[in-house]
């Protein structure tokens, strides 16, 4: 197989980490909203951790990006 | 992938070294010139009831100052002026990448990486001369039966170790990743022409507002982050 689309389809194949990225920026950003919906008034104070939450979550979905972009161009 | 180009604007040479004055270090100097003239004319009438500018600079020193004091404590306030710095110059940077045709400085990741290490180095310094060798405690949790410690304690340390990479990959991962998508919705926008370049052209205005919430919460989570290592090495919890 040609090193180009060896690359390609590593790189396509590396872009499967975002599916973990989903699943935990959903789960955090529902637990979340039902933590919300029983108590409303201590929402506000827990913003501040939700974004941190999020945050990591997505970091570990661009950690398998970033391995995509490398083996596209480096 | 242009945008991410480095460009020399004046090239110098120290002992073998290329210490040119490229674009990214002409965009630092735009940060640090922007930061301080708002701040000192911010708080140049240092008026009691703060006028709108004064008030943003108040805003984003109480922000920090509370982010400190609710992760450190109150002795943690002697780092509050690095720690701003950090959160200051990290968001102006992202900021100034936002602009059409100018550059990112954060999305290159020698730059992130520069920013990770000086503060990984700093806690770790910071522990050590706290502590004493006391400070490898930190991979020794508390309340952890002694059979189970030969899996814990390799563990503890590579996550340790690892936080220079993932501390910098983050905030460059979301900044290269960023802007390589605003460019490639960007072509589509021209590819589809006239007829068919709504599409992409709105998700591309949604996109970029997006991307200006990135900025700044990608600034925030780096600070947020260099408090929580900072308070592990002063109040070692485990």
């Amino acid at each position: 197989m040609e090193l180009a689309a060896a690359k390609m389809i590593g790189a396509g194949l590396a872009c499967s980490a975002l599916i973990g990225a989903g699943v935990g920026i959903g789960n955090i950003f529902g637990n979340y909203l039902s933590g919300a919906m029983r108590n409303p008034s201590a929402a506000p104070a827990q913003f501040t951790n939700l974004l941190i939450g999020f945050a990591l979550a997505e970091a570990t979905g661009l950690f398998g990006l970033l391995i995509a972009l490398i083996i596209l161009f480096g | 992938m242009a945008q991410f180009e480095i460009k020399r604007l004046i090239p110098i040479e120290i002992f073998g070294y290329d210490a040119s004055f490229t674009n990214a270090s002409l965009y630092m100097v735009i940060a640090v010139v922007l930061i301080t003239s708002f701040l000192i004319f911010a708080m140049g009438r240092r008026a009691l009831v703060p006028s709108r500018f004064q008030s943003m600079a108040e805003l984003s020193y109480e922000y920090i100052a509370n982010m400190v004091r609710e992760n450190l404590g109150e002795e943690g306030m002697k780092y509050f002026p690095w720690v701003f710095t950090i959160f200051i110059f990290i968001l102006t940077l992202n900021l100034l990448g936002m602009i059409p045709h100018s550059f990112t400085v954060t999305s290159h990741i020698i730059v992130t990486f520069a920013f990770a290490s000086m503060v990984w180095i700093t806690v770790t310094l910071i522990g050590f001369v706290r502590h004493g060798f006391g400070y490898l405690r930190l991979f020794v949790p508390s309340g952890i039966p002694i059979w189970l410690m030969p899996i814990i304690i390799p563990i503890e340390l590579i996550s340790y170790l690892i936080r220079p990479i993932s501390h910098s990959v983050r905030l460059f991962a979301n900044m290269m990743a960023g802007h390589t998508m605003l460019k490639v919705f960007a072509g589509f926008v021209i590819g589809l022409g006239l007829i068919g370049g709504w599409a992409p052209l709105a998700f591309l205005v949604a996109f970029t507002g997006l991307e200006f919430l990135v900025a700044f919460l990608q600034a925030l989570i780096f600070t947020v982050l260099t408090c929580i290592y900072l308070n592990d090495a002063l109040h070692m919890h485990h």
